[in-house]
């Protein structure tokens, strides 16, 4: 099978590789950017655990192919460290106990982050809707909902 | 589980699209979004020779307006309509649709050609564009032609396109101010793909007047009466093969959309 070679921005970073065509993005920024932030659950888009950004939106890494992500810009967990919105709800998630055993965390965050920043007004129905797509197995969603109810709440107050 | 070695290509028009696809003799797949496409080739569900990409087609992401209808891009996604970054002809009922297709992250990358062409019975797009009555513009190596919606489907993840066949747009009419719609999905937790969705919409204004069920385990199922009364309806006929389970969430399905439509009616 032909690898195929691939120019994309990761995190910042001009990437270029030559990947079997086969390799999903999740699997590219893990393996060979080392980059295990991004975690795999599923494999089928449908638990969240893989969710990066790419061209500014929210993606499921695991279901798309690195070689079709040729010229994007991919973001994963790690490109956050100095996002203001990212602060807000690291914090939020410790002080609510959003997390546990941190798996679903990073998908968590970067939906989250999209949440905050699409729907400043948005209820706590709206917020749980939002998450849908994010499973997590440890914590029953509150500690994660009133977060991102507290990171909306201060953003409100402060703007 | 990861894919079965693929080939990939990203051809930069429409034409060449066709030409791979013909090429690759059944053992080739478009490849749009790639959100329903990819956990198939992650369980090897599916297997092709070859994928091939359409991204790069800029006439897939085009939308005109034609007067009576608007025209989108068979690349245009569900995230596209839901934000209407495209006109909406449909006085909110593709939005509407589309906020509750999957989860935000899936409608940034999934079409509405995609879903289309896949042809999951469950889907929101199939039973909603047999309902408002949209065109599927397919293009082949025989040149181009048009599929009413409602006749899109002919089988679970079977269609009217031919194996080379390309959807490039879909032509959605324009309700007028006096239409009144109502859609209602089953499904546990939302975003699931519909265990049961009822769909309702009239305009007497353009003559529209229909009720559709779907998510069934074949195309959607167009009531020919829409205003029969349960047991009068067609829909028993329609359902005798379904299980009886199955059968009453359609049924309710529909009542939810009905009483939607007459709320919206009354808003």
């Amino acid at each position: 099978m032909s690898r195929q070679d691939v120019r994309l921005d990761v995190n910042g970073r001009a990437v270029t590789a030559e990947v079997e065509p086969r390799m999903h993005l999740a699997d590219f920024v893990r393996e060979r950017q080392r980059l295990t932030g991004t975690h795999i659950g599923c494999e089928q888009g449908v638990c969240g655990a893989c969710t990066v950004e790419v061209d500014g939106e929210p993606v499921r890494s695991c279901i798309v192919f690195a070689a079709a992500c040729d010229g994007m810009q991919v973001r994963t967990i790690e490109a956050f460290d100095d996002d203001a919105v990212m602060a807000q709800l690291r914090e939020e998630f410790q002080a609510e106990h959003a997390l546990q055993c941190g798996y679903c965390t990073p998908g968590m965050l970067i939906v989250a982050r999209d949440i905050v920043l699409r729907m400043p007004n948005a209820t706590e129905a709206d917020v749980r809707v939002g998450l849908a797509g994010n499973l997590c197995r440890c914590t029953g969603y509150v500690g994660i909902v009133r977060a991102v109810m507290r990171t909306l709440e201060r953003r409100r107050e402060s703007a | 589980m990861k894919p079965a070695p693929f080939e990939y290509v990203a051809p930069r028009d429409i034409d060449s699209a066709l030409r791979l696809a013909a090429q690759a003799e059944s053992m080739g797949k478009y490849l749009a979004g790639s959100q329903s496409l990819g956990p198939m080739l992650n369980l090897r569900l599916l297997q092709p020779a070859v994928l091939i990409d359409l991204r790069r087609l800029e006439e897939m992401k085009e939308v005109s307006d034609l007067g009576d209808r608007i025209r989108l891009g068979a690349g245009t996604t569900h995230a596209a309509v839901e934000d209407g970054h495209v006109p909406d002809p449909s006085r909110g009922l593709l939005p509407y649709v589309a906020r509750g297709i999957a989860y935000r992250p899936v409608r940034n990358r999934g079409t509405m050609g995609g879903s289309l062409a896949h042809a999951d019975p469950a889907a929101d797009w199939v039973t909603t564009l047999a309902l408002i009555g949209a065109t599927g513009i397919v293009r082949g190596t025989a040149g181009e032609r048009r599929i009413p919606l409602d006749a899109f489907l002919s089988g679970p993840f079977t269609t009217a396109l031919a194996e080379d066949d390309l959807l490039i747009a879909v032509e959605v009419p324009k309700l007028s101010s006096a239409a009144r719609w109502g859609y209602y999905k089953v499904c546990r937790k939302a975003g699931e793909f519909a265990q049961a969705i009822g769909a309702v919409l009239t305009d007497p204004e353009t003559g529209i007047d229909r009720a559709v069920i779907g998510a069934t385990d074949g195309p959607p199922i167009v009531l020919d009466d829409p205003h029969a009364s349960p047991g009068r309806d067609g829909l028993s006929e329609a359902l005798s093969s379904v299980d009886e389970i199955k059968s009453r969430l359609l049924r309710v399905a529909l009542e939810r959309a009905r009483q939607m439509s007459s709320q919206r009616a009354a808003a």
